[in-house]
């Protein structure tokens, strides 16, 4: 691959779908305007035309594969023969697979809540001061970096050398800066599961800042004016006026964090692979996508709980969608 | 009033403290990559500026360069290469007492010779009798190593590390992986605001449903099929088009539902107007929808461009990981088992993949900030 192919690939593969779009609506009109004009504008076709590359992708990439994937979880590591309720069982049983529940549990209530409050924190704090959106800016950046460039970062602050060496490892220079010991930060069991939630949250607090921001600006000056007049303090009119005006940014910001937290595959599978009790369900269901030549069957079934915990919000989504409708 | 400024003060005072926090991780990595490789791996990086003290065991030439000088023998040379930079404090002649003298003076060693040794690491070593050792004599220096940055690591990873070539896989896969999503989003975005058919509603629920369904659900069943495909034609499973469909497949629900919920946002007089002229909806859509969408296209390709380029799950699944093929977080991922104890090579990779998204960021940030919020408003 060199930079010359890069441009072609890129063209070839725009192009091909553009074209499609073309084509497709001037071979529509050509065929529909034989018969009338009045057809053209109001077409019982156009709309499938605009539809249909959208459907099949939907259909073949997330509407057929979450049919099949419960269908494989009751079927072997093949997915040839039909296995009842086996995968489930194992699972329940299977010592990581516990450990992964349990870990995915405790990031669920960890991440959300930590980063809901920093961001807030942040935000107002920022409102504050003259150089709020150069620190705003600081804070979000994590936001544009990947996780795996993430997890390079994190590893080098909590980088480990043996006692008396010089450490390299921000976290731990500190520590014995003020007369600790150095510890393997990634290689202690429980307490790792926090550090490595503190680069998911040290990614997703700039998102919660963000919005928190958009809504505070949203929040009428007339109404923390008439407070102030009154002689509510500053403490009073955060818990009275702002927190209960933002409830619904933190419903939203929960729900987005919770959703990525569900899934956190790649902080995990970079920092430790599982190691030391930090594993989780992504990273479970990688490994047995591939391991011993894959298992479909129990690979399916991990994948199968990690749906489970979109599902209330799945359904809170339709209702605010369904209102947003009739409104 | 006084209340009130102490208040102030403390909100300087926290915020300082969080951005200095969130600042430092990613402040240590650059200074890293700008280190020599030498210094990554005995000292911290927040001694960059300062002198370092290193430990060196370095040889004298061997006899065979000696010359004769009014009677005395005599053996020239520079312990330290004659980097003008660094600066010998303490030498030693054994090994247990590596420090014994100070530079620059005069030592005699065993066997009758002197050794005088500089600062800068030039010595002059004589003898009365000839000199007869095979290998140089062993000599221990402490060495005075002031700071240096140097690209030298960047070179390394992006030359010799297939860095750069990841660099140019991962373009490959981000850029048609976000043009696609959009074109096709637009598309079904027009259709279902500002068209009727039947079942549209039950159409965009659906899509509702699907912008959370975790992609983990899709890997196996389409893993499969890849498969299925490559050895029907005898081609390999792996290929930038089945990533880039992959990629469409995973970000549709949420361009289409983005997309849908801007172009309704459209007056729609303007829509009314252009259909009472006789324009048909294709018409519509090329002529007056593209040219206003543009700043939603440009939010929400951010927003996809970024989750693309940083995506590891669907490049390792979908992706070779051979040289043509391997994008930059995957050999990210590999090199962190390949070279782990290797810093100035794993921060310098890092920066290297960060380097796109965070020119991104910086320079497009408003529309990314909008795109993230519009994003998320989704619950």
């Amino acid at each position: 691959m060199t930079f010359f192919n890069f441009i072609v690939y890129v063209v070839i593969g725009v192009s091909a779908v553009l074209s499609y779009f073309v084509l497709a609506n001037w071979a529509h009109d050509y065929l529909v305007g034989k018969f009338s004009k009045k057809n053209l504008q109001d077409s019982i076709f156009r709309p499938w035309i605009f539809m249909a590359p959208a459907l099949i992708i939907l259909l073949v990439y997330l509407i057929y594969p979450v049919s099949e994937t419960i269908r494989l979880s009751f079927f072997d590591n093949y997915g040839r023969e039909f296995t009842g309720v086996s995968n489930y069982v194992w699972a329940l049983n299977d010592s990581d697979f516990r450990q992964s529940i349990l870990n995915n549990f405790l990031w669920l209530i960890v991440v959300p809540t930590t980063c809901t409050f920093l961001g807030l924190t942040i935000a107002t704090l920022a409102d504050r001061v003259w150089w709020g959106v150069f620190a705003k800016t600081l804070i979000f950046m994590p936001m544009a970096i990947s996780f795996v460039g993430a997890s390079v970062i994190w590893k080098f602050v909590y980088e480990y050398r043996g006692a008396g060496n010089d450490q390299i490892g921000i976290l731990n220079a500190i520590i014995v800066y003020f007369g600790g010991h150095p510890h393997a930060w990634i290689a202690i069991p429980f307490w790792n599961n926090f550090f490595l939630m503190v680069i998911m949250i040290w990614i997703q607090t700039g998102l919660a800042m963000v919005i928190f921001s958009a809504a505070l600006r949203a929040i009428p000056e007339e109404t923390l004016e008439a407070a102030r007049i009154d002689g509510a303090s500053e403490v009073r009119i955060f818990f009275y006026i702002i927190i209960p005006f933002l409830s619904e940014t933190i419903v939203v910001i929960w729900t987005t964090i919770t959703i990525l937290v569900l899934k956190v595959f790649d902080i995990v599978l970079a920092m430790t692979n599982g190691q030391w009790g930090t594993e989780v369900l992504a990273n479970l269901m990688f490994d047995w996508m591939f391991r011993g030549g894959g298992d479909s069957g129990r690979g399916s079934t991990i994948a199968l709980f990690i749906m489970l915990g979109v599902i209330p919000i799945m359904i809170w989504n339709l209702r605010r969608f369904k209102m947003e409708q009739e409104r | 009033m006084k209340h009130l400024s102490f208040g102030k003060f403390l909100a300087h005072f926290f915020l300082l403290i969080i951005v200095f926090i969130w600042v430092i991780p990613t402040f240590g990595l650059l200074i890293s990559s700008l280190r020599d490789k030498d210094q990554v791996a005995l000292t911290g990086w927040w001694t960059a500026l300062k002198h370092n003290e290193f430990n060196e065991i370095v040889r004298t030439e061997k006899s065979t360069v000696q010359f004769e000088e009014n009677g005395v023998f005599v053996i020239t040379g520079n312990l330290l290469k004659n980097s003008s930079s660094k600066s010998v404090i303490n030498f030693g002649i054994t090994s247990k007492n590596p420090k014994a003298f100070k530079a620059p003076s005069k030592v005699t060693m065993k066997n009758g010779s002197t050794f005088y040794l500089q600062k800068d690491g030039s010595y002059r070593w004589t003898s009365d009798k000839a000199f007869k050792h095979k290998k140089g004599k062993r000599i221990f220096l402490t060495v005075n190593t002031p700071p240096s940055l140097t690209l030298e690591n960047y070179k390394e990873v992006l030359v010799f590390r297939g860095l750069g070539q990841s660099f140019i896989n991962s373009l490959t896969v981000a850029v048609p992986s976000t043009i696609i999503p959009l074109i096709i989003g637009a598309f079904a975005a027009y259709a279902l605001s500002w068209m009727n058919f039947y079942g549209r509603d039950l159409i965009f629920a659906t899509i509702v449903c699907l912008l959370v369904v975790p992609l983990q659900m899709s890997l196996i069943p389409i893993l499969t099929v890849y498969n299925q495909i490559g050895s029907f034609f005898g081609v390999s499973a792996k290929s930038y088009v089945g990533i880039w469909l992959a990629h469409t497949g995973f970000g549709l629900p949420l361009k289409i539902f983005l997309l849908r919920n801007f172009i309704k946002s459209l007056p729609h007089e303007m829509f009314e107007a252009a259909r009472v002229d006789g324009a048909s909806h294709y018409q519509i859509f090329m002529k007056i929808i593209l040219p206003l969408s543009i700043p939603a296209f440009a939010s929400i390709g951010i927003l996809q461009f970024l989750w693309v380029w940083n995506d590891l799950l669907v490049a390792l699944v979908f992706l070779d990981k051979m040289p043509s093929e391997i994008v930059l977080t995957s050999r990210l991922r590999e090199m962190l088992g390949e070279f782990s104890q290797n810093w100035e090579i794993l921060t310098t990779s890092a920066f290297v993949s960060m380097i796109v998204p965070l020119f991104v960021f910086l320079s497009l940030q408003r529309y990314f900030i909008r795109g993230l919020v519009a994003g998320s408003v989704k619950g």
